[in-house]
C-alpha cells in the first residue's frame, strides 16, 4: 500500500486500477490467460490491420511456397497467403466461441433456476438432459448440422444445443444446496415470490460456477467449431476458419506443413488462453480449493 | 441392494429412450421437407419422393416413430440411402479398427494418467507436479486433430519413422498394427490423459491428508505401498468415474482421429455418412456410441461396491 500512502490525493480510479493490477500480479493464471485472450481479440478485431494480404486473393503462381519473409506463414495450394488467413480465422472461432458460451450461459441457467426449485418438472427435464447428455456432443453437433444449411449461425445453434445440458446440471445442483439453506427460508417468510427469490437470493450465489463453467463452454465451442469444419460439415467452406484451413492444407501434409501447422498452433493458443482464465477464475472463486493443508509425504 | 440396482438399470433404459426420441426426432423437427434435406440439392422431385417411400416419411409420424423404434428394437437399423446396405452389417464392418484404436488408447492412457496424477499429488508444488498439471492445461487446450498433424509432421515427415496412415489388423501383422495404431493412439489419448492426470492429482490430494496415511507413514510403512495401496485405493471412486465420462470424449475424438489417418472405422464411417447426408446412418452410429457409453457408465456405478465397500446400492 506504499503507493497509495504516498499519493493519497490520487483519485479512486487511478488507485483501482493499481488495486487491480497487483491482484492479478498475484494470479499469474489469470493473467496469462487474460493475455493470451486480448491478443486474440485484439487480432481478431483488428484483422486488416494485421493481414498482409486478403485472404481469399488466389495466385496461382505462388502455390505452396514455404514460409518466408514475403509469405509468413507460406502459402496454400491455390497461393493464398496462409498467414492473413489464420489472421481472419480468429474471428471465427472467437464469434463462435463466446456466442456459444454466452447462449448456453442463458439458456442453462433459466433451465436450470426454474428445475432447481420446481420439484414436478425437475424429474421430467433432468431426464431429458440425461438423455442429451449421453449423446456425445461432437457427435450430436455433427448430426445437428448434416440436417441444416452450412453456415455460421447453424454451427453456433448446433454447437450450442449439446452444451446446455451442462449448464443446467450445474445450476441445477446449486440451487439444490441452497434453496435449503436459512436465508432463503427468511426470504418465503418475508412474502418473497418465486421468482424474487431466483434473482436476487440464489443467481448472485450461482455467479461464480457459472462464469467458470462458460469458460470452459466457450474452450470446448471454439474446439467443436473447428472440428466441424475440419470434416467439412461446419462453416462455409470458403470462409477462412481455421478448421477450414487446416481441411484445404491436410492433403499437402507431407510437403507443406505450414497449411496446417500454423492455424492448428493459433487454435491452440486460444484455447490456452479461455482454459487459462477459466482455471485461475475458478482456483480463486472457489475458497474450497484454496486449502494450504500439507501433508506427512 | 438389488432394488437400488433394478432401478439404476431402469434409469439407463429411459436415457436411452430419450436418446432414441432425440435421434428419431431431430430429422423431423429440423426445418423443411426431410427427404428433401437427405435427398441433397441435386435431387429430382423422383429421387425424393424415392426416399420418403423408403424411410416411410409418408406415414403419420406416431406410425413412423413405432415402426422405427420396433426395428430399432429387433436389431434392424434401416438401409444405407447411398449403398443401401443394412446399417448393421456397415457398423459390424467397420468396428473393428475403431475398438481396437479406442482399447489401446484407454490402456495407454490410463498406465500413462495415473502415475504422472499420483507423481504429481505426491509431490505438490514440485517442478515435477507443475510439469505434470502444465501438459495437462496444455493436453486440454489442443484439439486432437491439432496434435496428430504435430505428430505427422515429426514422426512422418521429418523422421520418416511411421507410415503418415492407413491401418493394418492386428490378425494380418501384430508390429504393422502397433505401427499404424501409434500415433492415432497418442494423438487420441492426448486430452484423455490430461483429464484422468487431473483427477487422480486431486483425489489423491485429498486421500494423502488423511490420518490414516499419517498412521501408515508413522508405522513405517514404504511409501510405495501408502501411496498405491492405501491412498490410491481410496481415491479411486472419483478416479474410475472420470475415466467413465471420458470415453464420451474418446467417441468425439474417434471421428475426428479415424479421418486424419484414414482408418476405415465408425467415425470414418459417421463422417462420410453426414457428408452424404446418409441419415439412417447417421442414427444408428449415434444410437450406438450412445448406447456404449451410457452402458459403460453403468458399469462403472455398479462397480463402485468393489471399489469402495462403503457405498451400498
Amino acid at each position: 500500500m506504499r503507493a497509495a500512502a504516498t499519493i493519497p490525493r490520487q483519485p479512486g480510479l487511478k488507485r483501482r486500477f493499481g488495486a487491480r493490477a497487483r491482484w492479478l500480479k498475484r494470479h499469474p493464471v489469470i493473467l496469462a490467460g487474460l493475455l493470451l485472450l486480448g491478443m486474440m481479440i485484439t487480432i481478431a478485431i483488428a484483422s486488416p490491420l494485421f493481414a498482409t494480404y486478403d485472404p481469399i486473393r488466389v495466385n496461382p503462381l505462388e502455390r505452396l511456397r514455404p514460409p518466408d519473409a514475403e509469405h509468413w506463414f507460406g502459402t496454400d495450394h491455390l497461393g493464398r497467403d496462409v498467414y492473413s488467413r489464420v489472421i481472419y480465422g480468429s474471428r471465427i472461432s472467437l464469434l463462435v466461441g463466446f456466442t456459444v458460451a454466452l447462449l448456453s450461459t442463458v439458456l442453462g441457467l433459466a433451465i436450470g433456476l426454474v428445475t432447481g426449485f420446481i420439484r414436478r418438472l425437475d424429474a421430467v427435464i433432468m431426464r431429458i438432459m440425461d438423455g442429451l447428455m449421453a449423446i456425445p456432443s461432437i457427435l450430436l453437433a455433427i448430426a445437428l448440422i448434416s440436417l441444416s444449411q452450412s453456415s455460421i449461425q447453424n454451427v453456433i445453434i448446433a454447437i450450442t444445443i449439446p452444451e446446455v445440458p451442462r449448464v443446467v446440471r450445474l445450476v441445477r445442483s446449486v440451487v439444490l444446496t441452497l434453496r435449503d439453506q436459512l436465508f432463503v427460508d427468511a426470504a418465503v417468510s418475508l412474502g418473497a415470490r418465486l421468482p424474487r427469490i431466483l434473482v436476487f437470493h440464489i443467481l448472485p450465489n450461482a455467479m461464480a460456477p457459472l462464469i467458470v463453467q462458460a469458460t470452459y463452454v466457450c474452450a470446448s465451442a471454439i474446439i467443436i467449431e473447428a472440428i466441424l469444419s475440419f470434416l467439412g460439415a461446419g462453416t462455409p467452406p470458403e470462409v477462412p476458419s481455421w478448421g477450414n484451413i487446416m481441411a484445404e492444407g491436410r492433403t499437402y501434409v507431407m510437403v507443406a506443413a505450414w497449411i496446417v501447422l500454423f492455424p492448428g498452433i493459433f487454435l491452440t493458443l486460444v484455447v490456452l488462453g479461455v482454459n487459462l482464465l477459466g482455471d485461475g477464475l475458478r482456483d480463486t472463486l472457489d475458497p474450497r480449493l484454496r486449502r494450504g493443508t500439507t501433508s506427512v509425504l | 441392494m438389488t432394488l437400488l440396482i433394478v432401478r439404476r438399470i431402469l434409469a439407463t433404459f429411459v436415457v436411452m429412450a430419450v436418446v432414441a426420441t432425440f435421434v428419431f426426432g431431430m430429422l423431423h423437427v429440423s426445418p423443411g421437407d426431410p427427404a428433401a434435406i437427405i435427398a441433397g440439392d441435386l435431387a429430382t422431385v423422383a429421387d425424393i419422393e424415392r426416399i420418403r417411400e423408403q424411410l416411410g416419411l409418408n406415414l403419420p409420424i406416431y406410425q413412423q416413430f413405432w415402426r422405427w423404434v420396433a426395428n430399432v428394437l429387433s436389431g434392424d437399423l434401416g438401409r444405407s440411402i447411398f449403398s443401401d446396405l443394412p446399417v448393421a452389417e456397415l457398423i459390424g464392418q467397420r468396428i473393428e479398427p475403431t475398438l481396437a484404436l479406442t482399447t489401446t488408447t484407454i490402456v495407454f492412457s490410463v498406465v500413462v494418467a495415473v502415475p504422472l496424477g499420483i507423481l504429481a499429488a505426491w509431490k505438490a508444488g514440485s517442478l515435477a507436479d507443475r510439469a505434470v498439471m502444465g501438459f495437462a492445461v496444455l493436453g486440454f487446450s489442443m484439439p486432437v486433430f491439432v496434435f496428430a498433424y504435430i505428430l505427422i509432421w515429426v514422426f512422418a515427415a521429418q523422421l520418416r519413422l511411421l507410415p503418415v496412415m492407413g491401418y493394418v489388423p492386428i490378425g494380418q501383422d501384430v508390429g504393422g498394427f502397433f505401427r499404424s495404431i501409434a500415433m492415432p493412439t497418442l494423438a487420441l489419448g492426448v486430452t484423455y490423459i490430461a483429464l484422468i492426470a487431473r483427477i487422480t492429482r486431486a483425489s489423491m490430494l485429498e486421500a494423502i491428508h488423511q490420518d490414516y496415511i499419517r498412521t501408515a507413514f508413522a508405522k513405517g510403512a514404504p511409501i510405495g505401498s501408502i501411496l498405491f495401496r492405501h491412498a490410491l485405493r481410496n481415491a479411486s471412486v472419483p478416479i474410475v468415474t472420470t475415466i467413465g465420462i471420458g470415453i464420451a470424449l474418446l467417441i468425439g475424438g474417434v471421428v475426428v482421429t479415424e479421418s486424419v489417418f484414414a482408418i476405415p472405422g465408425l467415425g470414418r464411417l459417421t463422417v462420410d455418412a453426414i457428408l452424404r447426408r446418409d441419415y439412417p446412418v447417421i442414427q444408428g452410429v449415434i444410437l450406438l456410441f450412445s448406447g456404449v457409453y451410457v452402458l459403460i457408465n453403468l458399469i462403472i456405478d455398479l462397480t463402485y461396491t468393489i471399489l469402495d465397500p462403503r457405498i451400498r446400492y
